[in-house]
């Protein structure tokens, strides 16, 4: 029997990705976020949901939006923040950022800032779980624009051939970061699996519920040894490719039609229709502000990243 | 060496059973070279893993099973190849443990052949070393003998970090000596081949042969040339090559390789600046022309650096 997901449960983790996401908009602006981040706002659900159907000992390769995959997957926001402010105590100890954002204990193989290369790292992490009899699977995430990447591809056709516990996630926003992915990509993703022989499935990537549901299904076919399965979630990018994004090849329509798609309203809705008090809802929103607020708080105590510490990180240290 | 290989190979999977093993053609075939041959048949397809002709995710999927607790061992049939694993090599294996703040290394190895002589063109014989060695995170090794093939492929397995352990096909049907209980031979550390007094001349690979031959020419005109192989290239044994100089005060460094932008060129940048107090001569290279391998023998011939060029450097440094 597929196990639901609890609908409070989803609400709380998109509501800290929310959160999380506005904040970081927010310190953005005012200088306090090196480099450059990709929000996933109004994509809440995709990361909230497929992360409810996994367990601890699954694995999760993502992308470079991925503060949500990262945050749904259970890293510690302190950890988080610290990262992405370039901290000392970041998860990465500052030598990542947004686009590497990883916690290897929890199953959490990074984001990663090549477009693609999530998908065959998944791959090689359900290889070892199926070699080592973990029972554990693994998700790779990507988006639509990834489809023109050959990487991707190439480890659909081995996950398929060698019936790996491998679900492959598409966080279909239309949109190949300036581009509409229309524009990019021949074949429809549903086409695309069919023709490697795996089961798509298609959900709204708006609904969390349903994004948690097609997961837990897919996750329950992998761990029986059915093969690999893709999930094709339809979503929206509400803000620019990455913050400070002109968007001038968008139409102001196309942003507030993206912006009427809101996961976290549709979620509230359901709650309050199927029982559930305004008061559980605004204390989970409290929550959510609180523990961003600690965790930034954290961060913008913490002691700066030392470059001692990073100038031998590449290598294992030489054992004496 | 073909056999040394395969036995380090056979060791490691009886010994270890995280390790597993990637590759084209590599389980029932035994290999397009013979490295794996009988491993299948010994350890399952499961950890002998025939691949597809994809070698993207080969490496990326090599880098995703060693971040979750196996210790992969990749076969690209030829490094020419490995320009379409670059991705998962270079951005991923590479990085990790750096980026992820040392959370966990990236303990894989990526086996693959180098070289010419075999008339196998342009795409078939080049030696891409010098890419690899020139990213951190990467170590690089390329063994000259059956002995060093056997505990060097040891060792890149043992490895915590990605390893890249270049073999030259010219000298898979090589014989030689491994001893039953092989001393490890750890990463970084190079071997006099042959001693001297009057010059070094430090090469890797096959270069090394053509090196202990020029060192033979060249005895017989009464010039004593030190044989250096370096083994490893990415650390290489930096603290070696400054001692034979210290001694010779002449150095030629030869490789197989392209010599422009090539290992040779950040051998000789070390030494004239560490052992600048030594040199009593130019620091030369011997490497290959600055152009494409080609096919036919008349210029595959020409193209590639020889006994006899070698020893013009080690006279011309003695000038
Ligand atoms: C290999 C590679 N090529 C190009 C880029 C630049 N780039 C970053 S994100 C992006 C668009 C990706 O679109 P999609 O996969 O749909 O993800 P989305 O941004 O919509 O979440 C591009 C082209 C990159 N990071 N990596
Ligand atoms: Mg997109």
């Amino acid at each position: 029997m597929t196990r639901m997901a609890d609908p409070l449960a989803l609400l709380r983790t998109m509501l800290l990705i929310r959160e999380a996401e506005m904040a970081l908009a927010r310190l953005f602006a005012d200088g306090e976020v090196p480099g450059f981040i990709h929000l996933s706002v109004g994509q809440e659900a995709v990361a909230a949901g497929v992360c409810s159907a996994l367990g601890p000992q699954d694995s999760v390769a993502s992308t470079h939006r991925g503060h949500g995959h990262a945050i749904a997957r259970g890293v510690a926001l302190d950890g988080f923040f610290a990262e992405v402010l370039g901290r000392a105590s970041g998860v990465c100890g500052g030598r990542g950022g947004s686009m590497h954002v990883a916690d290897l204990n929890r199953g959490m193989l990074g984001a990663n800032g090549i477009v693609g290369a999530g998908a065959p790292i998944a791959l090689g992490a359900a290889l070892a779980h199926r070699i080592r009899g973990t029972g554990g699977v693994a998700v790779a995430f990507f988006g639509d624009g990834a489809l023109a990447e050959g990487a991707l591809h190439e480890s659909l056709n081995l996950a398929a051939i060698w019936r790996l516990p491998l679900l492959l996630v598409c966080e279909n926003n239309g949109w190949a970061e300036f581009s509409r992915s229309d524009t990019q990509v021949a074949a429809t993703l549903s086409a695309w699996s069919a023709a490697y022989g795996v089961p798509h499935a298609e959900v709204d990537g708006n609904d969390a519920a349903a994004v948690a549901a097609a997961a837990a299904e897919a996750v329950e076919a992998l761990r029986r040894g059915e093969g690999p399965r893709v999930l094709e979630a339809r979503t929206h990018r509400w803000r620019g490719h990455f913050e400070g994004d002109p968007q001038r090849y968008r139409d102001a329509e196309d942003a507030a039609r993206a912006a009427g798609h809101d996961p976290i309203a549709r979620s509230r809705a359901a709650l309050l229709a199927a029982g559930v008090a305004e008061s559980a809802l605004h204390a989970a929103e409290a929550e959510a502000r609180d523990a961003v607020a600690a965790a930034i708080a954290g961060a913008r105590a913490a002691p700066a990243a030392e470059w001692a510490d990073a100038r031998h990180g590449a290598y294992a240290p030489a054992e004496s | 060496m073909v056999q040394a290989i395969n036995r380090a190979l056979a060791e490691a999977l009886a010994e270890d059973p995280a390790v597993i093993l990637l590759g084209e053609d590599i389980g029932a075939a035994g290999g397009p070279f013979g490295a794996t041959r009988g491993l299948q048949q010994r350890f399952g397809p499961d950890r002998v893993r025939d691949t597809p002709i994809s070698e993207a995710a080969i490496m990326g999927a090599a880098v995703g099973a060693a971040l979750t607790g196996l210790r992969p061992v990749a076969e690209i049939m030829f490094m020419d190849f490995v320009t379409l694993a670059m991705d998962a090599l270079v951005n991923q294996a590479a990085k990790a443990r750096f980026m992820f703040g040392g959370q966990r290394g990236v303990p894989l190895v990526l086996r693959t052949p180098h070289g010419g002589g075999l008339s196998a063109g342009p795409q078939h014989s080049q030696c891409l070393e010098a890419w690899l060695c020139h990213v951190p995170g990467l170590k690089v090794v390329c063994p000259a003998t059956p002995a060093d093939a056997y505990a060097l492929l040891r060792s890149a397995i043992a490895d915590p970090d990605p390893v890249v352990v270049v073999e030259n096909k010219a000298l898979y049907a090589m014989k030689g000596e491994v001893p039953d209980a092989p001393e490890p031979i750890p990463i970084g550390r190079a071997r006099i081949v042959r001693p001297g007094r009057d010059a070094t001349i430090v090469a890797y690979g096959a270069a090394v042969h053509w090196a202990t031959d020029a060192a033979s020419l060249l005895a017989a005109e009464g010039i004593e040339a030190e044989v250096l192989d370096l083994r490893s290239l990415q650390p290489w044994d930096e603290a070696a090559v400054l001692e034979s100089l210290s001694r010779t005060h002449r150095l030629v460094v030869a490789h197989e390789a392209v010599e422009a932008f090539g290992v040779g060129a950040e051998i000789a940048a070390r030494m004239a600046d560490a052992g600048f107090d030594e040199l009593d001569g130019p620091i030369l290279r011997v490497g290959a022309p600055f152009t494409p391998v080609p096919f036919a023998r008349e210029l595959e011939a020409a193209y590639r650096p020889d006994a006899a060029r070698i020893a013009a450097a080690v006279r011309r440094t003695l000038d």
